[in-house]
């Protein structure tokens, strides 16, 4: 008979946690639960829930340690009202980009990375901000790069008896005069609700001079697992940010992309598309 | 497990004590009654669900209800003003965004308005005078498949400024052509209208088909006693061998082809092969899986050609080599006109499966009375219902009753049996009511389709930019059964060569079986996919002549006096050359700017590029060639309240409002004292099916009929002319001769007229029935096959990315000849929502069977994806129509695809024959078109 917990202490989830993982009855995790029935429809469910809304804390995104800590239960809607520094601009356009408002508004940035959707549009902007993904449970606390935590599709390394507690994402431009700029491009075939055939996140430092020292740009939907563009970013550094940047992109760049045919494109065009993206995105950060 | 979760719904308490789990819509709608929160995919992909939590927007389908406790929620039924625990009756009871939504004709069939309102009423808390793009991105979640969202836009835009106008009183005699409110708009903005899954009797046991996962396969099944045993409620296991009567329905007397369960072989995926009988609650608990199905998958016919192909597996007995009907219509020669001609132009293309994608599934329930039986569900065509269900139960039709709920869009989709012939079987054998609701995945397998096309089509014309012959042949894939499959293949050739003169023609058509999911009737019958067709050879022909493309259409447009390809002549009422007339300003400063803009992008590098395309139709209203009466009757009773019994369905599309206009005008009362009594087949006379735009005109006629018929009782018990006035009321009929004091009947001494319910008693009844005149059509096709034509072109300015493919459409112009407008608001709301499903047929909806059967995967278009529409109404008077009025719920579509895809023809020089014009698509025509 399926149970159902809505601790308030942290502690009781990760022992709620680590006790079903015990009795062979591993807990659903669920915060903002806009993944969970959509999975769930017309199916016979009887499973065990841990429901993470209750939990104190976890709801404000707050400046943490030289960065920022999203924790799991934050919502698109509370990242983009959050005033927060423009390296997080590419974060916010996906948060807009999630669901239509009411998704937004329950749905968790947490959520979207935990259930690892190749088409997730968080995982990218948190893989090019290097978010780091927090884990906890009974037998101690551990950090993951988000880069990671996602193996595959809808597979992650996180254990069962683990809570993912939050997101460290950490300021990318820490020095003299450096600025750091991030965008997302989605793309889709309809204005709204819709499931991306391609998009790139894309964090980008420079320094007083206006040279790329720092590039990081992933693509999503074009394979299993968001994928970093490391040849390309290798190729930005150094390079002076502006228009006319996005020559320097060469279908090579693409070469580690995997992306496949399904109803909403083929392979080949999600790839050519990926590179358009990728060129836009670099274009917009030098304007 | 359960709990007790404390809430607020509306400022009211709530304490229940119920699985923490449970969906909020279910608790909702469930548990508390509050059945204006709508369940349209219980996967939180179209936003029917959506309530305020806390003030924010939700989907009521995706909170768990634990997620609410302490927590205020505000739904549709806390929005009115007035009628707080009692439902909001009149328009002074209702919030003024429920008043904008009614004025402005933005709510249709009503099943999206409760989350439209919400998400609305959210925006404006916060935003108290939005700009269009923040309307956008706040509805943006909730899909709507009727309005095409302008009018939805309109009315939201309007709050806290200027008032939208409405014409709810406008006096005897000025009803026609009023932008009089909906007359049945106060339940659907109050959230409060009753859809097929909002209300069953108390003790009613839950219905749920188990359906095939193959294509084509064989199967059995086995023991159902250790399922039985496992679950205590389960009641009973229907099979084929429990169908009563004949297990066979189909529209056409000659083509009961499809089975109410499969009989040990099922032709498509998504067909039911037996239905589990539970009370409720327990079905919940059981897996498909857990049925004893043994399954033989054989390999399915998924393309056409395959299904033509020599040896391929056949269907159905009948249909001998796949093909279940041919339609054809000849005239003149055409291959010597071919071979005269001063220009010719060929065209193939090739079109997908279309959903209907109402936000309303099929849903209903059937009690046993007696020996009769009830069907309360959401349709289209309660008497072809009627009758369908007697054949499956092997009782007489006038044993049973069908009763149409609210229908929450329909478009072609709910003119086939749905829920009704299992529950109908499940109550009449255990005698207790039954219901089901389709899931949407299980709707979209189920349902009939808009069938894929497959054209071949050429157009020749002389030096002087004048048709000459036109030779096509379109293959429709119909899928597993015939459905509407016949009429496509007939309704198709008529319209081939588009609404132009064209001296020789030769047009045929195929409906071939396939295993694919039965493609029946969606708004237009074939008819838009042969327009697109039609239209790209006219802006070929243009081209080569050198002509502009809106002025070869002109020249070439039927018009009063010239002959179709079935030889009719048109008589009157053929106003495409207005509608083109109308256009050409537009046309012109729209190509000018596009052209402007492209050429400045170019210069920039911008990679956009924009085009105006052109896309013209014609479309005959009504059945094709056969009978096709409707049946109307307006009643007065002894209090001098008049009422209007109508069969008419009204899906959304304003039908009950039209007739009350046209019987309130041809009664000579005031429209908004005319009360209406719709649908049941135990009430109401056949008014046959709302498809083929045919209600205000045929509908239309027999309602001017029984008002005409209804008055002239009066008049002669008065002892009066006809040019006298009618007042009705406090039990008396006034009937006043001009410059005579008035004759006055008591009402209350005339013996009440017992109808079949016993429930209404009116005094005198009026009659009215209406027969388009048409002809039968000989072996090629020539005769009169429509009394009118409606008539229409649509002008689109699109923007391409060449590098991406992507198309937004960023405006419309639709001028339409709908002889005249019975109610403006709703012929724009018609030519709105034709063109959004027009868009979406165009650029983004394909059905995938097994592949898109949800709302994220089949796409359809959002509140961002319909532009700025502007509709120029031509008012070209039909002799035949009721005041005029023709019809304009199909044609409004027609024309919209073409139009799009000559835009991206323009803007980018590449011709999409393939649809939809998905991105990938239109960037794989740029990059061939570049070479």
């Amino acid at each position: 008979m399926a149970s159902y917990l809505r601790p308030i202490e942290v502690s009781e989830a990760l022992a709620a946690l680590a006790a079903g993982v015990v009795e062979g009855r591993p807990r659903v995790v669920v915060a903002g639960a806009t993944d969970h029935y959509p999975a769930r429809l017309g199916r016979v469910v009887d499973q065990e829930i841990l429901d993470l809304s209750g939990l104190a804390g976890l709801r404000e995104i707050r400046e943490f340690d030289g960065g920022w800590w999203l924790p799991a239960g934050a919502t698109w809607t509370d990242l983009v009202e959050r005033p927060l520094p423009p390296w997080f601009d590419g974060l916010k356009r996906a948060a807009r980009a999630v669901g239509g408002l009411q998704v937004q508004n329950r749905g968790t940035i947490v959520g979207n990375l935990c259930n690892a959707s190749p088409a997730a549009d968080g995982i990218p902007n948190l893989i090019a901000l290097n978010a780091v993904v927090e884990l906890a449970s009974v037998r101690g606390t551990r950090r993951v790069p988000a880069a990671a935590f996602v193996t595959g599709n809808r597979q992650t390394v996180r254990a069962p008896d683990e809570l993912v507690t939050g997101l460290f994402v950490p300021d990318p431009a820490v020095g003299d005069g450096l600025r750091a700029g991030s965008t997302f491009l989605k793309l889709g075939a309809r204005a709204y609700l819709v499931i991306s055939i391609a998009m790139v996140a894309a964090v980008l430092v420079r320094d007083a001079r206006g040279r790329i020292i720092s590039a990081r740009m992933a693509v999503g939907a074009c394979s299993v697992v968001a994928q970093r563009l490391w040849v390309l970013e290798a190729e930005l550094v150094g390079r002076p940010l502006v228009p006319g940047i996005g020559n320097v992109v060469r279908p090579g760049h693409l070469a580690e992309l995997a992306p496949i045919d399904d109803v909403r494109a083929p392979a080949d065009y999600r790839r050519e598309a990926a590179g358009v993206l990728v060129r836009r995105a670099l274009e917009e950060l030098a304007l | 497990m359960t709990a007790w979760i404390s809430f607020s719904v509306n400022g009211r308490p709530v304490d229940l004590e119920v699985d923490p789990m449970r969906r909020l819509a279910d608790v909702l709608r469930d548990d508390l009654g509050l059945t204006g929160t709508k369940i349209g995919c219980d996967a939180g992909d179209c936003g029917a669900c959506t309530v305020r939590l806390n003030g924010s927007q939700v989907l009521a389908c995706l909170v768990p209800v634990a997620q609410v406790a302490g927590a205020e929620v505000r739904t549709v039924e806390g929005l009115a003003v007035r009628g707080n625990g009692d439902s909001p009756r009149e328009y002074g009871d209702l919030a003024a965004l429920q008043r904008a939504f009614l004025d402005a004709g933005a709510a249709q069939c009503g099943i999206c308005t409760p989350g439209m309102l919400l998400a609305a009423d959210d925006l404006l808390d916060r935003t108290p005078a939005p700009t269009e793009s923040e309307i956008q991105d706040a509805l943006g979640g909730v899909l709507c498949r009727c309005t095409g969202y302008r009018k939805i836009v309109e009315a939201v835009t309007s709050i806290g400024r200027e008032p939208i106008t409405a014409d709810p009183d406008p006096g005897p005699g000025r009803a026609v052509g009023a932008r009089f409110p909906k007359v049945d708009g106060i339940e659907r903005v109050a959230g409060t209208a009753v859809f097929g899954a909002d209300a069953h009797p108390t003790e009613t046991l839950v219905l749920r088909a188990v359906r095939s996962p193959h294509a084509r396969a064989r199967f059995t099944i086995g023991d159902l006693g250790p399922l039985h045993a496992r679950h205590a409620g389960l009641v009973r296991v229907l099979t084929a061998a429990d169908i009563p009567g004949q297990n066979r329905y189909g529209i056409y007397a000659t083509g009961k082809d499809q089975p109410a369960l499969a009989e040990g072989e099922v032709r498509h995926r998504g067909e039911a092969v037996c239905a589990l009988v539970a009370e409720e609650g327990v079905l919940d608990a059981i897996d498909d899986a857990e049925v004893p199905i043994a399954w033989e998958p054989l390999p399915p016919i998924v393309e056409m050609d395959a299904a033509l192909a020599d040896g391929a597996p056949q269907l159905h007995a009948h249909a001998p080599g796949n093909v279940l009907v041919q339609g054809r219509v000849v005239r003149g020669g055409v291959d010597a006109a071919i071979a005269a001609a001063a220009v010719t132009a060929e065209i193939e293309i090739e079109t997908s499966f279309v959903e209907h994608a109402y936000i309303e599934p099929e849903a209903g329930y059937a009690r046993r009375v007696g020996d009769r039986i009830e069907v309360v569900v959401s349709t289209q065509t309660p008497y072809m219902d009627r009758d369908e269900v007697a054949l499956i139960l092997g009782i007489a039709p006038d044993r049973v009753r069908v009763v149409p709920t609210a229908c929450g869009g329909g478009f072609g989709g709910k003119l086939d049996l749905s829920v009704h012939p299992l529950i109908a079987t499940a109550a009449w054998l255990l005698d207790r009511p039954v219901r089901a609701t389709w899931t949407r995945p299980e709707s979209m397998a189920a349902s009939p389709k808009r069938h894929p096309a497959r054209i071949s089509a050429r157009a020749a014309a002389d030096a002087s930019g004048r048709l000459t012959a036109f030779r096509f042949h379109g293959d429709f894939d119909t899928g597993a059964y015939a459905s509407w499959g016949p009429t496509v293949a007939n309704r198709v050739p008529i319209h081939a060569p588009g609404p132009y003169a064209v001296p020789a023609v030769f047009a045929t058509t195929r409906a071939i079986h396939t295993n694919n999911p039965p493609a029946g009737a969606f708004r237009g019958f074939g008819v838009p996919q042969a327009a697109i067709a039609h239209e790209a050879l006219m802006d070929e022909l243009a081209a080569q002549l050198g002509i502009d493309a809106l002025e070869f259409r002109y020249r070439n447009a039927l018009r009063v006096g010239a002959v179709t390809a079935t030889g009719q002549v048109l008589r009157a009422s053929a106003g495409l050359p207005a509608c083109l007339d109308a256009l050409r300003p537009h046309w012109a400063r729209l190509r000018h700017e596009a052209q402007a803009w492209t050429a400045d992008a170019a210069g920039r590098r911008d990679p956009r590029r924009r085009g105006v395309g052109i896309g013209a139709m014609w479309y005959g209203i009504g059945n094709t060639s056969i009978t096709n009466p409707s049946t109307i009757e307006l009643g007065v009773d002894r209090a001098g309240v008049v009422t209007l019994y109508s069969g008419a369905v009204d899906i959304g599309q304003g039908a009950s409002t039209v007739l009350t206009q046209i019987a309130a005008d041809a009664l000579g009362v005031p429209a908004d004292t005319v009360r209406l009594v719709t649908g049941d087949t135990d009430r109401t006379a056949d008014a046959g099916k709302s498809s083929a735009s045919r209600q205000t005109f045929v509908s239309g006629n027999a309602a001017r009929l029984a008002a005409e018929d209804l008055r002239r009782q009066l008049l002669m018990l008065a002892e009066v002319g006809d040019d006298a006035t009618l007042e009705l009321g406090g039990g008396r009929a006034a009937c006043t001769a001009p410059g005579r004091p008035p004759v006055t009947i008591d009402l209350a001494e005339l013996p009440p007229i017992h109808l079949a319910d016993g429930g209404d008693a009116p005094v005198l009844l009026g009659h009215g029935t209406y027969d388009p005149k048409t002809t039968p059509l000989d072996p090629d096709g020539q005769g009169d096959p429509y009394e009118t034509y409606a008539f229409g072109a649509q002008v689109a300015l699109v923007e391409v990315d060449v590098e991406l493919g992507t198309t937004r459409v960023l405006r419309i112009v639709a001028a339409h000849d709908v002889g005249r407008a019975i109610n403006p608001t709703q012929v724009e709301g018609q030519i709105h929502g034709g063109i959004a499903q027009g868009l979406g047929m165009a650029l983004m909806e394909a059905y995938v069977p097994g592949r898109t059967e949800n709302l994220h995967d089949y796409l359809i278009p959002t509140i961002g994806d319909v532009p700025e529409i502007a509709c120029i109404l031509i008012e070209d008077t039909e002799p035949a129509g009721p005041y005029g009025a023709k019809g304009v719920g199909e044609p409004a579509l027609v024309p919209t695809a073409p139009a799009v895809l000559g835009a991206i023809h323009t803007a980018t020089g590449a011709r999409i024959t393939r649809l939809p014009a998905t991105p990938d698509r239109v960037r794989e025509a740029i990059r061939a078109q570049a070479g």
